[in-house]
């Protein structure tokens, strides 16, 4: 084992332990012991001084907040003896940083020994974190639940992700669906199985006859900011497709002042000029479609708006990072039935009621769409991802009768 | 009939005669007649065109032309003719694993684009032909069928020499004695040398330098092109790469032109003049935009590379947006004395570092 492990980097924990993992015992899901390890990290995060920079380490530290954890953690209590699944290897997306922290912490949570690899371009944001762990893990308190936890950072994967890969009983992978299919080449025991995360599309629906009336229209420009641009279009929970449903006077009324909060909202978002390129290019190949398209006259390169006459069944192809939007007026949301197939993750929506959106899934039964969230939540974690509940996926449960 | 006379016409205006208003009235006409051509016999251009709602009748000035990114004659198959109009089909040297750009020429568009070679290479090498020494092998233009980019730049510059030799074996080991024996025949006459950048470095510079045969080249024209981006990353300047020539070979340092040029417009090259400025003709010519908003940059100002063309008649090739970074250094003043504009490349395009969980690591995989 020792010659695979030169070129993995340990940015937290130490390459001996590693040995051992498969011999190390598991906790219960939400144990006392963990709340309170990950409350101390929430609470060393929050006191550095570091994290003002970063609003994505502030969401994450105040994710782990206890409140936060013992209310996630009521959602759990009838679910029967539920301890870890054992060992969970987690490998991280290469360019979100602080994805690797949500993976980490929901094996934390269900209460297994965790392997994670972080991203091997360098972020600080992932060095805040280690620093964090680092720090807490000096309480002799928590020698137990740190005992149970490796952060590695490595570049040249193949060797390492198979030596990895046969200590655990669950592999996490976040990635495109080259990744997943390389990694999946280092084989796993027996038992163990895969949890992907793999790449998605994802949309919006707005209700112009609702948004018409919306007083406060720069805050939800904001939050679709935060939804799409913050991440360059580029998350898989990015809306890429904007469905108005309402009248088409509305529908023009609403286009014109969400896309001119919108307008308002980007002039300091910062385009790069490869992605110029790439949009003018994905225009013309999407030109070539079934479906006709027509770009609305840009004020400049950082958002586009393509209008599509139809909805084809491959509209997801046709997609570009750092605002490239396809919009379509639809006559009510079951024109969805159309498109939607295993790749769509999450709609984002404004202005429609609760049950109309549950009627809908109910009423159409799609085979793709994990979640449906206000405007502005898409990029929110939850421990339900991508349909599943992390927590049970990651535990075993054993029955009494 | 009439427009073919055109084009014969203007085959006729020497390549750097041209001021800025008059050549700007000739493009803006051939152009948009291109346009026009092209929207009508290509149904992909069209649809295209019709994406971002081209209206011709409003366009007043090439510069407001719309442009192709040079990636969609990778995507697909762009041509204004039938198939079997087609004599020759250019692909781009793209690197494996790549798609490669497809480039449709029909016999007037491939006749077309030799004579604007000729026209814009006998500037600077002289009308009469010399003897050329190929700084290649030979293996690379063999397949005639496929013309990969070297090998058609190999074959386009050919016909500026009267007699030929490649200086490299199939080895791409430097064939020493051929060139002696090559040299001694020609002594006294002027001598066309060409090649690709990187090539001359690897093949030609170092293995001399190793060698110690010093060939006498101070008689000497070396045209060459490809790009700098292998010798930047061995650090190698455009001056240092004119000065290590000239110790190793005596060629002198005026005699050394660059080129920029592409697959997708071949014959309307781009050629490096004595003071090192790379020149549009008055077939041609470059327009830098700004990435923000594809607006116009102004003089000296770093922007995205678009290329225009008056001789794409078979594939809708005429305005295109490159995948390079340049800017303008002048228009109609260099000291040089060519009229037209005068720029400077910088690079390419940089890949974008974008957040967002897409992956790129894939690509690391071996």
């Amino acid at each position: 084992m020792q010659q695979n492990l030169n070129e993995i980097t340990f940015l937290f924990s130490e390459p001996g332990k590693l040995t051992s993992v498969r011999e190390m015992s598991p906790d219960d899901i939400f144990s006392n012991s963990i709340i309170a390890f990950l409350s101390a990290l929430s609470f060393e995060l929050i006191k550095s001084p570091k994290v003002r920079q970063y609003s994505d380490v502030a969401t994450f530290a105040f994710f782990c907040r206890k409140a936060n954890l013992m209310s996630l953690k009521r959602k759990y209590t009838d679910i029967g003896i539920r301890l870890g699944r054992g060992v969970v290897f987690h490998i991280a997306p290469s360019n979100v940083p602080v994805n690797f922290a949500y993976s980490m912490i929901a094996g934390i949570l269900s209460g297994n020994i965790n392997i994670v690899r972080v991203p091997s371009k360098l972020f600080e944001q992932v060095d805040i974190i280690c620093e964090a762990v680092t720090k807490v893990a000096q309480n002799h308190d928590f020698i137990e639940i740190t005992n149970r936890l490796f952060i590695v950072r490595y570049d040249r994967q193949n060797e390492a992700t198979s030596k990895l890969s046969s200590l655990c009983d669950v592999r996490v992978i976040w990635g495109g669906d080259d990744t997943i299919a390389q990694i999946r080449k280092s084989i796993l025991p027996a038992r163990s199985y895969d949890v992907t995360f793999a790449d998605r599309y994802s949309f919006a629906a707005i209700n112009a006859d609702k948004f018409i009336l919306e007083q406060n229209t720069n805050k939800i420009a904001e939050n679709f900011f935060n939804d799409t641009y913050l991440f360059d279009q580029n998350a898989c929970s990015a809306p890429r497709l904007i469905i108005w449903t309402g009248t088409n006077e509305n529908i023009m009324k609403a286009k014109e002042r969400f896309w001119s909060a919108i307008e308002l909202k980007i002039q300091q978002y910062e385009l790069s000029p490869a992605l110029s390129v790439d949009k003018l290019s994905t225009l013309y190949i999407q030109s070539q479609d079934k479906a006709e398209i027509k770009r609305e006259i840009p004020a400049n390169n950082k958002l586009w708006r393509i209008n599509v006459s139809e909805l084809t069944h491959d509209i997801d192809k046709y997609r570009c990072a750092g605002g490239y939007f396809l919009e379509y007026n639809a006559v009510s949301l079951k024109e969805l039935v159309k498109i939607v197939n295993r790749k769509y993750q999450t709609m984002a929506y404004y202005g429609y009621e609760k049950e109309e959106l549950s009627e809908l899934v109910k009423g159409l039964r799609f085979n793709g769409i994990d979640r449906i969230v206000p405007i502005g939540k898409t990029t929110d974690f939850g421990l339900i991802w991508d349909g599943f509940d992390l927590i049970k996926v990651l535990s075993r449960e054993c029955v009494i009768s | 009939m009439n427009n073919v006379m055109d084009i014969e016409e203007l085959l006729l205006i020497e390549p750097y005669s041209l001021a800025k208003d008059q050549k700007a009235e000739l493009l803006t006409t051939e152009l948009k007649k291109l346009t026009n051509l092209h929207y009508h016999n290509s149904e992909k251009y069209k649809r295209m065109m019709d994406a971002i709602g081209l209206n011709i009748e409003t366009i007043k000035t090439y510069y407001d032309l719309p442009f192709l990114p040079v990636r969609m004659f990778k995507e697909f198959e762009l041509l204004s003719v039938s198939k079997e109009e087609i004599v020759k089909t250019m692909t781009s040297s793209g690197t494996t694993g790549q798609q490669v750009s497809k480039i449709f020429l029909d016999r007037e568009t491939s006749s077309n684009q030799t004579k604007v070679l000729t026209k814009i290479v006998s500037d600077f090498l002289g009308k009469k032909r010399v003897p050329m020494l190929i700084l290649d092998c030979s293996a690379i233009v063999k397949d005639r069928n496929i013309f990969s980019a070297r090998g058609a730049g190999i074959l386009g510059f050919s016909m500026f020499g009267s007699k030929r030799l490649y200086a490299l074996d199939e080895n791409m080991k430097l064939d020493i004695d051929n060139i002696r024996t090559f040299l001694s025949e020609h002594e006294g006459e002027p001598i066309f040398m060409f090649g690709f950048t990187f090539m001359i470095w690897q093949h030609y510079y170092k293995e001399l330098l190793a060698s110690g045969f010093r060939p006498d080249l101070s008689n000497a024209i070396l045209i060459h092109g490809g790009g700098w981006k292998k010798l930047l990353s061995e650090s190698v300047s455009p001056n240092e790469f004119k000065c290590k020539l000239n110790k190793v070979c005596g060629i002198d340092k005026n005699h050394i032109h660059d080129y920029y040029g592409m697959v997708e417009q071949t014959g309307t090259i781009y050629m490096e003049c004595e003071c090192g400025h790379l020149h549009a003709s008055v077939f041609s010519d470059v327009i830098i935009r700004r990435s923000s908003d594809f607006s116009v940059a102004n003089i000296g100002e770093k922007g995205i590379i678009e290329v225009v063309s008056i001789l794409p008649k078979s594939y809708p090739g005429h305005a295109l947006l490159t995948e390079d970074e340049g800017l303008i250094l002048g228009e109609d003043d260099c000291p040089c004395g060519r009229l037209g504009k005068y720029f400077q490349i910088v690079g390419r395009i940089k890949n974008a570092e974008i957040r967002g969980c897409s992956d790129t690591y894939a690509t690391k995989f071996e």
